[in-house]
């Protein structure tokens, strides 16, 4: 079933590609159509479709691996490329250290020693990310 | 009749009244589905239980994932199977009134915009698609240079740099293909509509989606947009779903 979630593109005309992914349909049905106010109120934009993805992660893993919703598996920070990272992290950790003790009797300037430091943080903000 | 609400699916011509395709969906709560005609237009709907459609019990069950998912599957199944044969404007998911009568006062109170609607999706079916920046080969990045810099932190931070300023220049790149690619498509389009581009976390794959647009064409249009969307630069992954009920064409304002 897998194979269908996402359909490739196709040359075939006239064939319909349908798409059974939770994700496309939920986007027309909740967010498109006609939109009147029936007579019992309920505000659909109050779900956002993330929110809603989310929980259903938590709700089911394999349900959501069933429709097709199975990025948590490539998420380095989610699975088992953790270890890697916090690793990898340590040591860089480690080798800055180093780096700003020897530094620390040459650089009497402290912008220089900030310019390195901040360099450091915005890598790592960015592999948070 | 004072237990049952009544759930709106689409709105079309009255001929659907005598339309199979009804015969053969149910609706939610696999309740039978039937037309209330008034004058040019008829309205799909099925009975539902009150009690479960109600204010409070819409807030709670929109909260059940399993019960959202079912609900907006079948909305789309129903939808979709009377669209393949007939011209319909689809309603907004969990949209219910208390009575045939309050379905009927909609359909007499804005006949003509509903009408509008419903002519200018006739013959025509939406096609959806998405373009999708394909991933960067990881193995592609260039290995460290070992002259650059003598200290494994330093030059381990420029080659993180210099990868990110790669991928944030094609993507830059792609999104220009995409809104090119999109401008030819809605060229040979009777509308189209684009929307943002949804979180990669949602659909589940790990390259960016650079366009996320809906176009509304005819039989022949739709050829001629597989033929584009085929012939794109591969760099490109597009994604051509359809056809779907005109739901990005049949917008009305809110009353």
């Amino acid at each position: 079933m897998t194979g269908d979630l996402y359909p490739s593109r196709s040359g075939q005309l006239g064939h319909r590609q349908e798409s059974t992914n939770l994700a496309d349909i939920l986007e027309r049905v909740l967010d498109k159509g006609i939109v009147i106010a029936g007579d019992i109120r309920i505000n659909l934009l109050d779900i956002e479709l993330l929110t809603i993805k989310i929980r259903l992660l938590v709700a089911s893993v394999d349900k959501a691996r069933e429709i097709g919703i199975d990025w948590w598996e490539h998420d380095p920070s989610l699975s088992s490329g953790r270890s890697d990272l916090a690793v990898e992290n340590q040591k860089l950790r480690e080798r800055i250290g180093e780096l700003e003790a020897s530094n620390g009797d040459r650089a009497r300037s402290p912008d220089g020693a900030q310019a390195r430091r901040g360099e450091v943080r915005t890598d790592n903000a960015a592999r948070d990310e | 009749m004072n237990d049952h609400s009544v759930y709106l699916y689409a709105i079309g011509d009255a001929a659907l009244a005598d339309s199979d395709a009804l015969a053969y969906s149910t609706g939610v709560e696999a309740g039978p589905l039937r037309t209330i005609v008034e004058g040019p237009l008829a309205a799909v709907v099925a009975s539902v239980d009150r009690n479960q459609f109600s204010e409070q019990s819409l807030h709670a069950h929109l909260e059940d994932l399993e019960w959202v998912e079912k609900l907006a599957r079948t909305h789309h199944e129903v939808v979709d199977r009377i669209a393949q044969n007939h011209s319909i404007a689809p309603v907004r998911m969990a949209t219910v009134y208390l009575t045939d009568d309050g379905i009927r006062e909609l359909l007499q109170s804005r006949c003509s915009e509903l009408a509008a609607t419903l002519d200018r999706v006739r013959g025509r079916s939406e096609w959806g698609v998405k373009g999708y920046a394909a991933p960067v080969d990881e193995a592609s990045t260039p290995e460290r240079d070992a002259s650059s810099s003598d200290t494994p932190g330093t030059s381990y931070l420029m080659r993180r740099r210099a990868q990110r300023d790669r991928s944030a220049h094609r993507r830059e790149r792609l999104a220009t293909v995409a809104e090119k690619l999109h401008e030819e498509f809605a060229a040979l389009a009777v509308d189209s509509r684009v929307y943002p581009p949804q979180d990669p976390r949602l659909t589940g794959r790990r390259d960016e989606m650079v366009l996320n647009a809906a176009y509304l064409v005819d039989e022949a249009g739709a050829a001629l947009l597989a033929r584009l969307v085929d012939a794109a630069p591969e760099e490109l992954q597009l994604e051509l779903t359809g056809p779907w009920a005109p739901y990005s064409f049949t917008n009305l304002e809110a009353t």
